[in-house]
């Protein structure tokens, strides 16, 4: 066959379907990423209107507005829709939206695999929405689905199952899709170490996916098996154990939470040095520090358990091995703050989030570390100061990353660019009131505050009251953000293919809004 | 160079605010609404200084690197330093600062196996007391004594969640913080607790005692508390278990040795017989 028939047969197969079809069949990896984008969106604000109802609830002593166990539903469905449902897509959409042009490939390797990874989940999140709606309730237990208690829960329990059976296959298969990416498609010229950090996270995520998602799929097919089979995976009665989910679940459950800070680590290293103008201090270190904080991730799930009764060596092995994360998430953080060093820096929205990501990140990091400590830990597990933590760490963490990702490519995905007074607006109210909402929590849980409780004893009124209206502020703040980006999508100042001044990179060479396939041939590499 | 010397000069004087304000909060160590209880066992007061070591740590940390960060957000913006520096490595900070941490990691890690191990060090103990967490009460078992105390939330914090009852929790003397039967415990002995959950996991937290320990069902774990003085020290369950895992508190009071043989007498005479175990309805109704 000639190139021009090439040509002609792949325009063909390619040219897009109008309406709903476009969506439903598409293989293109920026209407797929698009969709990830979207549907986490949506996600997050459902899980966040759940957070208002927690909030809501807590906002004086006896409160009464909904029942415990609707209480409890919302506590759990928060955590598992926040997790699964605005975190890991947006990532996952980050991810097909830049990965292609960001290493100069016309797609993603997979483009089938690609469409169904994305089009199952909105059947995974109706499976589990719709356990609100099911005698005996939706979850209870919290996201971490302790049992013996998450096997008393009513016929929401198999849905949920089920529900995270689907997000984990999608999971597996766009971390899959990513690697084959990154691994076979990139441009002649572009070795392994000179991929943009945000494509090097993005590989090792995907082999931290692929590593414990089966790992959280076992574990909870053992659950199904030990309610409806007759098995005692986790009864002592039957020979099994409690623990043994406790642990099956935190060996999942941890490289899960880097599963959400590595792309997070990846977007900052590629925003600092533009609103900087200098390039990424100590590129090779930020590479192994990731690769180590990979690593250590599998070999630190006990110190989530210190409490449930390990033997003092166990304890003593976690304490000293979560402790050690704190040194390549150390090189990370002085990297940054070594490229801002003597930079010619600006303060555009997504450099303002890259800042705060970095300050704010490095308060969870201090609380990570405290916690670490076992004796101290024997006060701090499962208390606010816990809550605290972990919202340092995902909300001004990894949320507060995917906005800057959004704000800082917008332009290139839309074509034009976004409005900055509100960009900037929307910054100010969420970093002030993700403050009011989570640094109080410190307090809570340090002056005996447990979490996951409906009601609580007089002398926590204050702060809780403190705490719920900086989480209503944050929650409407976030109406600011759809608003920017709805008004950036149907217009806006022609963006230019380089929209920021200080930007280097591949995605940067194509035209603004880039067009429907990446590079049909691939661009020289310097 | 001046605005240099006018933001170390300004920083020093934050540094120094903080540090003053660190010296005057240091001997408050009463029930606070903001930190930990410097408690009421060896335990605890172990606990509270490492907790104290690791907050002023992170805070020294904190003070550095978000001293440079403002500093360079505030002097090496574009309109201050329109030229940016090139330079992307340098091998010498970066093994410092790889080193460093290290460092400091161990300065924490020490004191804290050390207090580990001292914690779980169970030989010695003069009185054991057995905790089982049900959905949602607590029983206390004292094995020596025959006793078994079930404690489960007091009924004027009941009366007061009720749906629909509308009776403030201001009412309430300690508002989810007080039971029927609390736990009793002597004073100065090395108390051996051995705590289960009867269904689900609970856990036993009492911030008082610095720590807390969880209750699995058909597993036991071992724990040792040695209470200093008199008083009653709440707490509450501290693993989600259901419905009513916000009502189902800790009270344990602590009394002088001869006090509590008195409430073991007292406790025998008025609650004999095999029946004294018997598991009370919940007044939840769930």
């Amino acid at each position: 066959m000639s190139s021009e028939a090439l040509a002609h047969d792949h325009a063909a197969e390619h040219a897009p379907p109008r309406g709903l079809m476009r969506w439903i069949t598409t293989t293109n990896h920026k209407d797929i990423g698009t969709m990830y984008l979207v549907l986490s969106l949506i996600m997050f604000f459902v899980g966040g209107a759940m957070a208002m109802v927690i909030r809501a609830q807590l906002f004086r002593p006896d409160m009464q507005l909904v029942t415990p166990l609707f209480f409890n539903q919302m506590a759990t469905m928060h955590g598992l829709i926040m997790i699964f449902g605005a975190v890991m897509p947006a990532f996952v959409g980050l991810a097909n939206w830049m990965i292609p042009m960001m290493i100069g490939a016309p797609d993603m390797a997979l483009p089938r695999l690609n469409n169904w990874s994305f089009w199952i989940l909105p059947f995974a999140f109706t499976l589990l929405l719709i356990t609100l709606f099911l005698p005996g309730g939706g979850p209870q237990g919290g996201w971490t689905m302790y049992v013996p208690f998450n096997l008393q829960l009513g016929y929401g329990f198999p849905f949920m199952i089920f529900a995270i059976h689907l997000m984990g296959i999608s999971s597996v298969m766009g971390a899959i899709n990513i690697i084959a990416t990154i691994l076979n498609m990139r441009a002649p010229g572009m070795t392994l170490m000179k991929m943009p950090l945000f494509v090097w996270a993005w590989l090792i995520t995907a082999y931290l996916l692929i590593a414990v998602m089966p790992v959280l799929a076992g574990g909870v097919t053992m659950q199904l098996l030990d309610r409806y089979f007759g098995t005692h995976f986790f009864s002592v009665a039957g020979g099994g154990s409690p623990i043994l989910w406790e642990h099956v679940f935190w060996f999942f459950g941890h490289p899960e939470v880097y599963i959400m800070i590595l792309p997070a680590f990846g977007i900052i290293s590629e925003i600092i040095p533009t609103f900087s103008r200098k390039p990424i201090f100590g590129y090779r270190s930020m590479v192994y520090a990731l690769a180590s904080i990979a690593f250590l991730s599998f070999i630190v799930w006990g110190h989530h358990m210190f409490v449930v009764g390990m033997p003092v060596a166990a304890d003593l092995f976690f304490m000293f091995s979560t402790m050690l994360i704190a040194v390549p998430t150390g090189i990370k953080i002085f990297n940054w703050v070594a490229t801002m060093w003597k930079g010619s820096l600006t303060f555009e929205t997504p450099m303002l989030f890259a800042v705060a990501f970095i300050v704010l990140f490095t308060i969870g990091g201090f609380s990570g570390v405290m916690l670490a400590l076992v004796p101290a830990d024997f006060q701090y597990n499962n208390s606010y100061f816990v809550v605290a933590h972990f919202h340092y760490v995902l909300v001004t963490g990894a949320v507060f990353a995917i906005m800057a990702a959004v704000y800082y490519w917008l332009p290139k995905w839309t074509g034009h660019m976004y409005n900055e007074f509100w960009g900037k607006t929307h910054f100010w109210l969420s970093a002030i009131a993700a403050n009011v909402l989570y640094f109080p929590m410190h307090f809570l849980g340090l002056a005996g505050m447990p979490r996951r409780i409906p009601d609580y004893p007089l002398q926590f009124a204050n702060l809780n009251m403190v705490v719920s209206i900086g989480g209503f502020v944050f929650g409407l703040s976030q109406l600011i953000f759809v608003a920017v980006i709805f008004s950036c999508v149907r217009a806006g100042k022609k963006a230019e293919a380089r929209a920021w001044e200080g930007a280097r990179g591949l995605e940067w060479t194509l035209p603004s809004p880039a067009p429907y396939h990446s590079f049909s041939t691939p661009p020289e590499i310097a | 160079m001046v605005t240099r010397r006018r933001a170390i000069a300004g920083s020093l004087t934050i540094l120094g605010a903080l540090l003053s304000a660190a010296v005057l909060a240091a001997p408050a160590r009463a029930a606070s609404e903001y930190n930990l209880p410097y408690g009421v066992t060896p335990i605890s007061h172990a606990v509270y200084r490492l907790h104290m070591l690791a907050f002023w740590m992170m805070c020294g940390i904190g003070v550095i690197v978000f001293g440079l960060i403002f500093y360079s957000v505030i002097f090496h913006r574009r309109s201050r330093h329109p030229v940016p520096a090139k330079f992307h490595e340098n091998t010498v900070f970066e093994i410092v600062w790889t080193i460093l941490p290290f460092f400091i990691l161990v300065i924490l890690a020490v004191p804290a196996a050390r207090l580990l191990l001292r914690m779980e060090n169970l030989r010695h103990s003069q009185l054991t007391v057995r905790i089982t967490g049900y959905q949602w009460l607590w029983r206390y078992t004292y094995p020596r004594y025959g006793i078994n105390v079930y404690s489960r939330l007091s009924n004027s914090s009941l009366a007061a969640v009720q749906y629909g009852r509308h009776l403030s929790p201001y009412a309430v003397p300690h508002y989810l913080r007080s039971v029927t039967h609390p736990m009793v415990v002597p004073t100065g002995e090395k108390i051996r607790l051995l705590v289960t959950g009867g269904d689900v996991i609970h856990a036993w937290w009492v911030p008082a005692f610095g720590l807390q320990i969880d209750g699995n069902p058909g597993l036991i774990n071992a724990m040792w508390i040695k209470v200093l003085k008199p008083g009653v020290y709440r707490g509450a369950c501290n693993q989600i278990c259901g419905w009513g895992h916000g009502y189902m508190p800790i009270v344990v009071v602590a009394k002088p040795p001869k006090q509590f043989l008195a409430w073991v007498h007292h406790w025998r005479a008025t609650h004999q017989g095999p029946g004294q175990g018997d598991f009370p309805p919940h007044p939840l109704g769930l």
